[in-house]
């Protein structure tokens, strides 16, 4: 990477010839106010507020496009590039809505704060369009307002390019410029599949997830109903950040003890059911290396990745493992074991699932996931119409943040508490589920024991670690050598998937995430556009595994007494009609909810 | 309604084109040429055949004012917004034409008899402002003399 000399207001530097203006200028400590730019991805600068003044150039030079070259004199701070960036920025905010003080992004707004940055101070333009758009509501994950929308194009690029989904792009021109989806039809008529990286991108709140913390304070004050609550892996790692604290502050205990405040009558862990998880997916692996069954085995717990098979790789279904996810898996449990164990009627149970993730939301309201209804029918007598799905609620971890804080709860100051037994026993495998990589760690951890029959010894397995989008590993099993493979994001996982699909992968298992880094960076946690971020919170999840007493999915003791209990073996009977779901091809797009 | 299928001229246009730079516009040009305008089915179709999302279909469709998403009205009103016909007033014709047809420029009426666009400079400025129905040229419109023109077309039906 060649070196080259700039000068920045008046200062010599050296920087990479391979930046741009915006990026040298970041790498030197100015960050130049910006609305569209994002890492990595091709800018689109539409949002014109990165003007800078570069020497012997007529107009302002947009610093996100604009690459840096030996010389040059670039002035970011001069009175034509503030008057520029606040025209500009004012004829934004005359097409915005200023309804700030109702609006979900409130405190979270980079067009708000880029406003308050620029010291714009007062409306000076009238909005251009009386018009109102209507919302796009169709999705139970992610809710667009397009009135919201100033056209930067970040989600768009996204959707294609991070993820290679493509469910959403500029339409119309001029004035009628917005963003939406193929004829107006919503995203849950489109190939979507709920990540939420586009909520996660979107500088100003024209997208956000489905809200669902109203039916869970109704369902929390009924006295008749037992409320209980599962938290996943990531959320403990990242939810600190909502309460004013570090990333990577591990807050495992106070986020119980909040939860518990909230008024939920058990706290349980979604770790508890990745355990499960593990128990149920390694025995297929297993079962699948030693019966010849179809390999490569693809990991299934993130539902963005089951809905995008399902759109784009119909014919490589039968690779997915038919594991429900620890969310899924958890509902279905409580539902069923839980309530018999303890004597609750199940049409009583609310379970209330706190997710890094919308496309959780959609999951939970997948026609087939009421496996505990179908249980209990017969028993209990049940009609059609006393029907109840296994997760009733979906919060993201921003979501459960919300909550906690009209709670009234001071999170930071809370001493902290254990989760509830025994939904609430974990063990390490389960913790790194948060991570990408984490779940394929945690399969071979007892895979391997159970294969081997020996104990492992190294429980590390660093080489599945890391927050790049594709690794791939050769693990040896007292000999038997198994290719692993890793993807994170779906645009990466688009690489192995098409070497699925022409027979020529060369790996035995394959872990896949939605979200870039895995969980940790999933569409409902806390915002963050911070690469630095997503690593801090890999750190805390790979050291709460360290932890742990337990470290291995098997010894889990409250998992053991399930299988003793009631399910009897991993992969028998109630574990089929419990534990595991099927998957379906999706008719052609734009049919996106519809099943073929 | 008729389920819209590509006919054997267009997939074998859609094959021809497979692959190559620019090829969703030409197609598109030549379903609108054979339909009157990209019926949403066909979208659908073309998206599968030529792996493009259908996101970005709608984008090109409606980027482009040439395109139509819904069939065109029988008699196309093209009403000149030109320079010479705007100053002589163009804007009062429009007006009128809106209101007795309940449609907004782009739109065709709910009988689909009319399709109003609005377009610059018919190239006859010395007879501002003009309007044509088809083929037909009307000049120095008056705003008294639209219902008039366009009940003649309403008759004939």
């Amino acid at each position: 990477m060649e070196k080259i000399n700039i000068k920045i207001n008046g200062r010599e530097y050296k920087v990479s010839s391979e930046l741009t203006i915006l990026e040298a200028c970041q790498e030197i400590g100015i960050d130049i106010p910006t609305l569209c730019y994002l890492k990595d991805l091709k800018s689109e600068a539409a949002c014109s507020i990165c003007l800078v003044e570069v020497k012997g150039a007529k107009a302002l030079m947009r610093s996100c496009v604009t690459p840096v070259n030996k010389g040059m004199e670039v002035y970011t701070n001069t009175e034509r590039v503030r008057i520029a960036r606040r025209v500009n920025l004012e004829l934004l905010l005359a097409g915005h809505p200023k309804d700030c003080l109702v609006c979900d992004r409130s405190d979270t707004c980079e067009l708000r704060k880029i406003s308050f940055d620029l010291g714009i101070r007062e409306a000076r333009f009238p909005k251009v369009s009386k018009v109102e758009l209507p919302l796009d509501t169709t999705s139970v994950s992610i809710v667009r307002d397009p009135n919201k929308c100033i056209l930067c194009g970040r989600c768009v690029s996204v959707c294609s390019s991070v993820q290679s989904v493509k469910a959403i792009d500029f339409t119309g021109r001029g004035k009628n410029s917005k963003i939406t989806t193929f004829f107006d039809e919503g995203l849950s008529n489109s190939v979507c599949v709920n990540c939420g990286q586009c909520v996660m991108v979107c500088p100003t709140g024209a997208i956000t997830e489905q809200n669902e913390t109203e039916g869970v304070w109704k369902a929390l004050s009924c006295p008749d109903k037992f409320v209980i609550t599962e938290v996943a892996p990531a959320v403990r790692a990242a939810i600190g950040e909502e309460f004013g604290l570090t990333a990577g502050t591990l807050v495992t205990s106070k986020l119980v003890e909040a939860l518990r405040k909230v008024g939920f009558a058990k706290v349980f862990d979604t770790q508890f059911s990745a355990d499960l998880t593990i128990m149920e997916e390694g025995y297929e692996l297993i079962s699948r290396i030693k019966n010849k069954g179809v390999l490569p085995m693809i990991t299934s717990c993130s539902p963005g990745w089951i809905k995008f098979a399902e759109h784009f790789f119909p014919g490589i279904l039968a690779h997915i493992s038919t594991c429900k996810s620890p969310q899924q898996m958890f509902g279905a449990v409580a539902k069923t074991y839980y309530a018999k164990k303890y004597n609750i009627d199940p049409r009583k149970i609310v379970v209330v699932s706190i997710m890094p993730c919308t496309a959780k939301k959609f999951e939970a309201k997948r026609p087939e996931m009421k496996s505990a209804f179908n249980y209990w029918k017969n028993e209990l007598k049940l009609e059609n119409k006393d029907e109840f799905p296994d997760v009733d609620y979906v919060l993201t971890t921003r979501e459960a943040a919300r909550m906690i804080r009209e709670a009234g709860i001071n999170f930071a100051s809370l001493k902290g508490e254990d989760f509830d037994e025994p939904l609430g026993i974990s063990t390490g495998a389960a913790v790194i589920f948060g991570a990408t990589g984490g779940v394929m760690e945690a399969a071979l951890r007892t895979a391997y024991e159970v294969l081997t029959g020996k104990e492992l010894e190294k429980l590390d397995f660093v080489s599945l670690r890391g927050l790049q989008g594709i690794k791939t590993a050769e693990i040896d099993i007292e000999g038997l050598k198994l290719k692993v493979a890793i993807a994170s994001s779906l645009s990466n996982a688009r690489k192995l998937l098409e070497e699925v699909e022409s027979c020529k992968s060369p790996y035995a298992f394959i872990e896949i995430m939605t979200c870039p880094g895995g969980c940790l960076g999933g569409g409902g946690q806390p915002f963050s556009l911070n690469e630095e971020t997503k690593q801090k919170r890999m750190e805390a999840i790979y050291q709460e595994d360290k932890n742990k007493a337990l470290r291995k999915s098997h010894q889990n003791p409250a998992v053991k007494a399930l299988y003793k209990d009631f399910l009897k073996e991993p992969l028998g009977e109630k574990s089929h009609y419990l534990l595991h779901t099927h998957y379906a091809k999706r008719k052609e797009t734009p049919y996106g909810t519809e099943k073929a | 309604m008729e389920q819209k299928k590509l006919n054997p001229e267009l997939v074998k246009l859609v094959e021809e084109w497979k692959g190559k730079e620019g090829n969703l516009i030409m197609i598109l040009h030549e379903i609108q040429n054979h339909h009157g305008y990209v019926p949403r089915e066909l979208s659908l179709e073309l998206s599968k055949m030529l792996e493009v999302p259908l996101a970005r279909i709608y984008e090109v469709i409606t980027f482009y004012n040439f395109f139509k998403l819904s069939p065109p009205g029988k008699h196309l009103i093209k009403l000149c917004m030109g320079t010479a016909c705007y100053l002589r007033g163009a804007g009062i014709i429009l007006d009128e034409i809106k209101n007795i047809l309940g449609v907004k420029e782009g739109e065709s009426t709910k009988d689909n008899l009319f399709h109003l666009d609005v377009v610059r400079c018919l190239g006859c400025c010395g007879l501002a402002p003009v309007l044509m129905i088809d083929e037909k040229v009307y000049s120095k419109v008056k705003k008294a003399e639209v219902a008039d023109i366009l009940s003649k077309y309403i008759k004939e039906e």
